[in-house]
C-alpha cells in the first residue's frame, strides 16, 4: 500500500477551494445567491427527507441502479484486461446528466425557485434539465451555442418537445463557453426567481462539489456491484472528461482506495500538439473563468481560446477544479484521445457489444483500446459508459458517411 | 495611508463645486488602438471627471451585448493588457490629474501576473481597479496586494447586497463604491430613481466613501436625476454604442465626445436650485 495522499473527501474547504483551484469568482450580484445555495445544499445533504426523495427519483424515474456489465466481447477483442461497462447510457434521457439534474431540481423546489435555466453543449444536459423541469412543472430556458444547435439538431428538438425554450447563443464563438456566459447573464438579471442548473463539476462553489455529490452515485454503485461480482474493488477506472462530471462521479468514491488507478480522458481533437483540442489539463494553463480557478485553454494574455472536438459535449475550454487539483496531486492520470481514435473506438463498441456509445464516451473507450491489451485478464477495468450515441448519428454520418453509403451532410 | 490619491483629490474638488462626477467607460483598444487613444485623450476636455478604461476579455460574463462587442473589436484588433497599460502611460504624459480606473475581469490580470500587473499599473499611472469577478471572499488575490501599490480597489455593491453582507463588501473597499443600479448586465434596463435614491442613502449610512451609480444610465436626463443624490454617475454602454454605430473612426470620436459633452453639461447643472425642471 502506498502512503495515503491527501485526497480527503472533506474538500473543498469552506471557501470552495481544492488546493488553489475552485473558489467563487463571480459578480457581487450573484454572491448572496451562491452563499444561499451553499447553505441550502448543506441542509439538503443532511436532510433525510431530501435524500429519500432523491433516492426515489433516482430509482423509479431515472432507472437506477445502472448495471455494471461485463463486456465479454470487448474484453476478447482487446485481449487483455477484463472490461466492465458502467451503463449510464441506460438512464432516462440516455446519459449520466440526469443524476445531477434530479438533485438540483429538488433543491430548486426546496428553495422556492420558479424558473430553471441551464447551458448545454451536446444537448444532453439540456435535455436532462428540460426533462426534470417538465416533471416538476417549472418553466425552463436552455442556452445553447448556435454552432452546437447546428450539429445537435435531434437534442434541440427533444428539448423543445419537453417544453423548454432553447435560446441560440451567437455571442463570442457560439459554443458551450458562450452558452455558459449567457446563462450567467440571465441568472444575474433574474436572481430572485431563477435556479441555474449547471451541468458539470465546474462553476462557482458550491457547484463543483454539489454536482460531484449528485454524480457520485455512479461510483458508489460501481463499488458495490464490483464487490458483489468479484469480491474486490476494480483495478482501474476510465472515464471521458469535458467539464468532468461523469468522471468525477465515478472516481470520487474511490479516491481513498489508492490501489484503484484512475484515468481521465480529455478530448484531443486533432492532437494536443495541433492546438485544435479540448484538453485543458494536457494542453492548458491555470486561469479563472466561469466562477472558478482551473486549467483553461487560453492565450498568454488570458483570453480564452476555442476548444475543438468531434464531440460537442467535450468541447469546453476548461475543466472542473477538482480535476485540476487531482491532476496536480497526481492521484488521477489525465490523458487524451483524438477525434480519429474516438471514432475508431466508437465503431468497435458498436460492433463488438451492440452498444452505440456517445462520441464523448468513445474517448474513454479509445483509452481502453490503448491500455487494455497490455494488461492481464485479472485486471478489472471499469469504463464509465456515460451516454448513448443516438444524438451523434448526424456527426458520425458526416465523418464516416461514405463508408456506409450515407450521403455526406 | 498618508498618500492622497487622484481619486480623493477629484471627489474633494467636486464636493466644493457641489456636483457629481461624470465617469465614462470605454473599452481600451475599441475599435482600434489609434482611435481608442484619440477617444481617451479627448475625454477630460469633453467633460469627463473620472475615466474607466475597460480591459477587454474574451468572456465578459457581466456585460451586455454592447460591451461584449467592444471587447471583441478590441481583441480582434490586437489589444493586450500590456497595450492597455501603455495607453494609460501615454495619457499620463499629458494629463496628471484625471483619475483612471481599469475595469475588467480577473483572468487577464492573473495571467499577466498579479505583482507584475500592479507594478506596471502603478508605474503607468492607474488609480484604481474594478474587477467584476473578484468578490470580497477573494480579497487576498488582488484587492490586498493592490493596496500595497496604492491602487484603489473599487467595490461593487448591488441590489442583492443585503445589510448582512454589506460590511464584508465595504471592508477593504477604497476609492469609491460603485453601486450597480439594477441586478443584471451592463447596458440593460434603466433603474428607477426613487429606489436608487433610497439605496444610495442606505449605503451612506455605512461608508464615508463617495458613491458612484452605474448600469443602464444612457441619457443626460438620467445622469442629472441620479447625479442629484449620488457622488458620481457612470455611463458606459451608451458611449460604446456610439463607436459601434459610427461609420468612420472620426465619426466615432465625434459621437463619443459629443455625448460626453451633453452628459457633462447635465451633471454640472443638476444640483442648481434654479433649474428644478432639469432635475
Amino acid at each position: 500500500m502506498n502512503q495515503p495522499v491527501d485526497v480527503s473527501k472533506s474538500l473543498p474547504d469552506a471557501n470552495g477551494l481544492f488546493g488553489s483551484f475552485g473558489g467563487r469568482f463571480v459578480a457581487e450580484t450573484l454572491m448572496p445567491l451562491i452563499l444561499e445555495l451553499q447553505d441550502e445544499y448543506t441542509i439538503a445533504k443532511n436532510d433525510p427527507e431530501f435524500q429519500r426523495q432523491l433516492a426515489y427519483f433516482q430509482g423509479d424515474y431515472v432507472g437506477r441502479p445502472s448495471p455494471l456489465y461485463f463486456a465479454e466481447r470487448l474484453t476478447e477483442y482487446f485481449g487483455g484486461a477484463s472490461i466492465y461497462l458502467k451503463r449510464e447510457e441506460l438512464n432516462h434521457t440516455g446519459a449520466h446528466k440526469i443524476n445531477n439534474c434530479i438533485g438540483q431540481v429538488l433543491l430548486a423546489k426546496q428553495m422556492g425557485k420558479k424558473r430553471i435555466i441551464a447551458e448545454t453543449g451536446a444537448g444532453m444536459h439540456g435535455v436532462a434539465t428540460a426533462t426534470v423541469a417538465a416533471r416538476f412543472g417549472l418553466p425552463c430556458v436552455i442556452y445553447m451555442g448556435a454552432t452546437d444547435i447546428e450539429r445537435q439538431q435531434p437534442n434541440v428538438f427533444r428539448m423543445k418537445l419537453l417544453g423548454a425554450e432553447v435560446i441560440p447563443v451567437t455571442s463570442g464563438t457560439g459554443t458551450l463557453k458562450d452558452a455558459m456566459n449567457e446563462a450567467l447573464r440571465d441568472w444575474v438579471t433574474n436572481v430572485d426567481d431563477t435556479f441555474y442548473i449547471i451541468g458539470t463539476v465546474a462553476g462557482p462553489h458550491p457547484y463543483p462539489a454539489m454536482v460531484r455529490d449528485f454524480q457520485a452515485v455512479i461510483g458508489h454503485e460501481t463499488r458495490a456491484q464490483m464487490l458483489e461480482k468479484k469480491g474486490r474493488l476494480p483495478d482501474s477506472l476510465v472515464a471521458c472528461i469535458g467539464g468532468g462530471s461523469n468522471a468525477m462521479g465515478m472516481f470520487h468514491p474511490f479516491l481513498d482506495d489508492l490501489d484503484v488507478k484512475m484515468i481521465g480522458v480529455e478530448a484531443g481533437g486533432k492532437g494536443v500538439k495541433s492546438g485544435l483540442h479540448a484538453a485543458s489539463l494536457n494542453g492548458g494553463t491555470p486561469g479563472v473563468l466561469h466562477g472558478n480557478r482551473t486549467y483553461l485553454l487560453q492565450n498568454e494574455d488570458g483570453q480564452i481560446i476555442d476548444a475543438h472536438s468531434i464531440s460537442a459535449g467535450l468541447d469546453y475550454p476548461g475543466i472542473g477544479p477538482e480535476h485540476a487539483w487531482l491532476h496536480e496531486q497526481g492521484r488521477v492520470e489525465y490523458v487524451s484521445a483524438t477525434d480519429d481514435e474516438a471514432l475508431e473506438a466508437f465503431q468497435v463498441c458498436c460492433r463488438q457489444e451492440g452498444i452505440i456509445p456517445a462520441l464523448e464516451t468513445a474517448h474513454a473507450l479509445a483509452e481502453v483500446a490503448k491500455r487494455a491489451p497490455g494488461l492481464p485478464r485479472e485486471h478489472l477495468m471499469v469504463v464509465n459508459l456515460s451516454g448513448r450515441g443516438d444524438k451523434d448519428m448526424m456527426s458520425v454520418a458526416h465523418h464516416l458517411g461514405e463508408k456506409f453509403g450515407v450521403k455526406q451532410l | 495611508m498618508t498618500h492622497t490619491s487622484r481619486l480623493e483629490h477629484c471627489f474633494a474638488a467636486l464636493k466644493q463645486q457641489n456636483r457629481p462626477a461624470l465617469v465614462s467607460y470605454l473599452t481600451a483598444g475599441d475599435p482600434d488602438a489609434e482611435t481608442s487613444r484619440r477617444l481617451l485623450h479627448g475625454l477630460p476636455k469633453a467633460g469627463v471627471d473620472i475615466i474607466e478604461l475597460g480591459m477587454p476579455f474574451s468572456d465578459p460574463m457581466a456585460d451586455g451585448p454592447a460591451i461584449q462587442k467592444a471587447a471583441l473589436r478590441a481583441l480582434n484588433n490586437g489589444q493586450t493588457q500590456a497595450k492597455t497599460l501603455e495607453m494609460v502611460r501615454r495619457f499620463r504624459e499629458e494629463d496628471s490629474t484625471t483619475p483612471i480606473v481599469l475595469m475588467g475581469y480577473y483572468n487577464p490580470i492573473y495571467c499577466y501576473g498579479v505583482e507584475r500587473f500592479l507594478t506596471d499599473a502603478a508605474k503607468a499611472g492607474v488609480d484604481g481597479l474594478i474587477v467584476v469577478d473578484l468578490p470580497p471572499e477573494h480579497d487576498e488575490e488582488l484587492c490586498q496586494p493592490a493596496a500595497q501599490h496604492n491602487i484603489d480597489f473599487i467595490r461593487l455593491a448591488t441590489p442583492t447586497t443585503d445589510a448582512k453582507r454589506l460590511p464584508k463588501v465595504l471592508a477593504n473597499a477604497s476609492g469609491f463604491i460603485y453601486y450597480v443600479s439594477v441586478a443584471g448586465v451592463t447596458g440593460g434596463s434603466a433603474p428607477t430613481p426613487e429606489r436608487l435614491e433610497g439605496a444610495v442613502a442606505g449605503l451612506r449610512e455605512h461608508t464615508e466613501l463617495p458613491i458612484a451609480v452605474g448600469f443602464g444610465i444612457r441619457t443626460a436626463e438620467q445622469a442629472a436625476t441620479i447625479g442629484r443624490f449620488s457622488d458620481a454617475v457612470v455611463v458606459g454602454s451608451a458611449l460604446v454604442d456610439c463607436i459601434e454605430n459610427a461609420n468612420t473612426p472620426d465619426e466615432a470620436v465625434e459621437r463619443v465626445h459629443g455625448l460626453v459633452s451633453e452628459l457633462a453639461e447635465s451633471v454640472r447643472a443638476c444640483r442648481e436650485v434654479n433649474e428644478p425642471q432639469v432635475c
